[in-house]
């Protein structure tokens, strides 16, 4: 009897798990994408299912990367209707699109984010230039007697890289490669401080890979620590360790700023203003993507770009703003929110 | 005396030290185990403590009509979107009315968390009778306020807060307006982002869906294979290997049966991403040789003579196993299973690849649609900015760990009770 009853629940749970009908409506929007733009993503979403009158939708942090494949990967609700990217679509992710039937993409820009070198509010607060940063954390370095050559990063400590820095051991926790946060670190940090020498900028018109190698190259000799896609574990272990650094996110600094200062880059505090008017350089835009294709197949998805794009959300005193969004100008927001609003889709020229 | 007598003498001391020094290695060894739990479950208890209750502040409410923007009476739509937060903050600055100014007034506004509104919004739904009358309410505070509220002096020089809001925080707690209560979000809510309003009900859900479809298959499955690897099957080459395998299954990486499950049930099969049957069709996968060869330990453990005893009275091979042998080796295969299942309930790795790390609100109402389960909850939680994240995270690990030490008491308990000795 016993054994009758399990051959029936497996009977039943196989005849659920073959019904194709689960997978041919979707009552939800279906979103993936970046880490960096999840804790905005969600806080909409959520406020949009509260009042909508439709399902939330469903929020899944995959990566800028991870979410263009899957967002890319064909037409029809199996696939995401919107990819939340921490940068703008490459070209090739477009042709992928292309090439697998989403032919319109709508962009939205949502706002900036920076990118942050901060240490525990026990230590003095430091004034650092993307040179100092390039020369801190670098694998190759150009050689410290003058010659235009690369050596194996010799720097200990900070004052070593910068005589007005602090006497201190270079240690600096960070994202590893697989994040968005450290591709935008290497290029705007490290790579801003690479093209302040002149024999490594000219290597990018002859050898452009190793200009990038020497550019994005990270130290390993443990200067430089990988400390996981966990940024509170980053803030914790910054709390310990008052003479470390770390790099992450604005929203985390924000949210912290009992346990945490931001250094200032070349002159400029990352302040909400200073990133929002471009001063302070290390700082990214923020897209999310739409299928233009299941708009009015998958219920909700213009309302929740609406939302997304109104005033109380993005705006500078938007809810976002709260969570560490940092708002575009007034201009910007407008052009943006009605291109939305028309749905204007992608020609891939502009990438 | 004899030789070896002296011997034995001169040694004795020495073996007995040596005796001492065994059992203290022994005795060391458990030491550093229970310190490690102990430092565990101080950390995690004395963090995850504070999210167990959260702060309301007392304010005299008018639901104001205007305010509002219904008719009266109104309409069940038109309460859906009436203006609550116009009504919430009116009562607020009823409290200070000496506060002015846009920026001023927003600041004092958000003292309150957005949850209040929705609280507002049920409770006129449910009574519509209230509009225009007044009354004396609990708000829920924001988590800014509740981390304030709980922090020591220290820490309150740290806090979010900024010298008007503190002030006024201040004035609420000496007018006794500020109380501490039960968290019940926490057990009665899904995920959100707002610290104060986010709960586990919605990964509890998921979790009870993905474990009701991993026992349902594996089971059956891991039963019926036990059975019939034990009872029927020729020893041969081919058993052999398939016994080598079982056994290799169980040692393979969770991630990569995450990593199968992506390709087959939802590349090949076309399920969708994050729901729990196909989380639960994954740890299938990975509980099936837990449960199998603790399933063939069991029947094997029934003595020879019970089958030989059945056969020789005429029952058939089918009946010696379903009347006999699996009723006698039920308790120990369920105890297996319990294990099992406990182990599905904290994996988290392969569910990564499957889309069920995922922010969903909604509470999950069946395994086709999208949830998270407890332990991709507390990962999420893990990593979110608002520092309140902390203490939920920890109090979400009590909550899981407690599902776990009631599943692992329950194998015990049910080794103990049934289990039988030939």
């Amino acid at each position: 009897m016993k054994l009758k009853a399990t051959f029936a629940g497996l009977a039943t749970v196989l005849a659920i798990a073959s019904t194709p009908a689960t997978a041919a409506s979707r009552d939800y929007i279906s979103i993936v994408g970046s880490s960096t733009v999840y804790p905005f993503s969600t806080v909409v979403a959520e406020r949009f299912g509260k009042t909508g009158g439709t399902a939330t939708p469903k929020v899944e942090s995959t990566g800028t990367g991870g979410g263009m494949k899957l967002f890319c990967a064909g037409v029809g609700t199996d696939h995401p209707d919107i990819t939340n990217a921490s940068r703008r679509m490459k070209q090739s992710e477009f042709d992928d699109c292309q090439k697998n039937g989403v032919k319109d993409v709508v962009e939205v820009m949502i706002g900036y984010d920076g990118i942050v070198l901060a240490n525990s509010v026990k230590s003095a607060e430091m004034d650092v230039s993307v040179k100092d940063i390039f020369l801190a954390l670098a694998k190759d370095v150009p050689n410290p007697n003058g010659t235009e050559t690369l050596v194996a990063n010799p720097y200990k400590t900070w004052k070593d890289v910068n005589p007005a820095l602090p006497n201190v051991k270079i240690e600096v926790l960070g994202p590893p490669p697989t994040s968005g946060t450290r591709d935008a670190f290497s290029e705007l940090a490290l790579e801003g401080g690479c093209a302040k020498f002149g024999f490594i900028k000219a290597m990018k018109a002859t050898d452009k890979n190793k200009y990038k190698a020497v550019c994005h190259g990270i130290r390993e000799d443990g200067a430089y620590i990988e400390a996981g896609e966990n940024d509170n574990l980053i803030i914790q272990k910054l709390e310990k360790n008052p003479d470390a650094f770390g790099v992450f996110g604005f929203s985390f600094l924000d949210q912290n700023r009992d346990k945490v200062q931001g250094s200032k880059v070349d002159g400029h505090a990352p302040t909400f203003d200073a990133i929002a008017d471009g001063d302070y350089g290390v700082s990214r835009s923020l897209f999310f993507y739409i299928k233009k294709a299941h708009v009015g197949v998958v219920p909700g998805i213009e309302g929740f770009a609406k939302a997304f794009t109104s005033e109380a959300a993005w705006g500078d005193e938007g809810y976002l703003a709260d969570k560490g969004l940092i708002p575009m100008g007034k201009d910007l927001r407008n052009k943006v929110a009605k291109s939305v609003s028309k749905l204007e889709p992608l020609s891939g020229k502009e990438l | 005396m004899s030789k070896t007598t002296e011997t034995v003498r001169k040694t004795l001391r020495k073996r007995y030290r040596a005796e001492r020094r065994f059992r203290a290695y022994g005795i060391a060894s458990i030491a550093v185990g229970i310190l490690a739990v102990v430092v565990l479950f101080t950390d995690i208890i004395s963090k995850g403590l504070p999210a167990f209750t959260e702060a309301y502040i007392q304010v005299e409410v008018v639901y104001d009509a205007d305010t509002l923007g219904v008719a009266v009476p109104a309409s069940e739509e038109e309460l859906m979107s009436a203006n609550y937060r116009g009504v919430v903050r009116q009562s607020l600055y009823a409290l200070f009315p000496e506060v002015d100014g846009r920026r001023e007034k927003r600041a004092l506004g958000d003292l309150v968390s957005s949850g209040a509104e929705y609280w507002m919004r049920d409770r006129l739904i449910e009574n519509p009778s209230l509009i225009n009358k007044s009354e004396t309410v609990w708000l829920l505070a924001d988590d800014t306020v509740d981390l304030f509220i709980k922090a020591d002096d220290e820490q309150r020089e740290g806090s979010r807060l900024n010298d008007r809001q503190r002030e006024w925080v201040q004035t609420l707690e000496d007018d006794d307006r500020v109380e501490m209560r039960f968290n019940a979000s926490l057990f009665t809510h899904g995920d959100s982002r707002e610290p104060e309003q986010a709960g586990l009900w919605g990964a509890v859900a998921g979790s009870f869906f993905t474990m009701l479809v991993t026992l349902g298959l594996s089971f059956p499955i891991g039963v019926a294979a036990a059975v019939y690897l034990e009872e029927f099957a020729p020893k041969n080459r081919l058993t052999d290997f398939i016994e080598v395998n079982i056994n290799n299954l169980a040692a393979v990486p969770s991630i990569i049966f995450g990593l199968l499950g992506l390709a087959i049930f939802i590349g090949l099969f076309g399920l969708p991403r994050s729901v729990p049957l196909v989380g639960g069709m994954v740890l299938t996968l990975m509980t099936l040789p837990t449960i199998i060869i603790s399933a063939r330990a069991a029947i094997k453990a029934v003595p020879p003579s019970i089958r030989e005893a059945a056969l020789g009275l005429g029952a058939s091979r089918m009946q010696m196993v379903t009347h006999h042998v699996l009723p006698l080796a039920m308790p120990g295969m369920l105890t297996g299973a319990i294990i099992g299942m406990a182990q599905a309930l904290g994996e988290t790795a392969p569910l990564l690849m499957i889309g069920m790390v995922a922010f969903i609100v909604d509470i999950p109402g069946g395994p086709v649609s999208p949830a998270t389960v407890l332990p991709v909850q507390i990962y999420l939680w893990a990593d979110s900015p608002e520092s309140s994240f902390v203490a939920l995270t920890s109090a979400a690990i009590m909550v899981l760990l407690g599902f776990l030490i009631m599943m692992n008491t329950i194998a015990v308990v049910l080794r103990k009770r049934l289990e039988r000795r030939w």
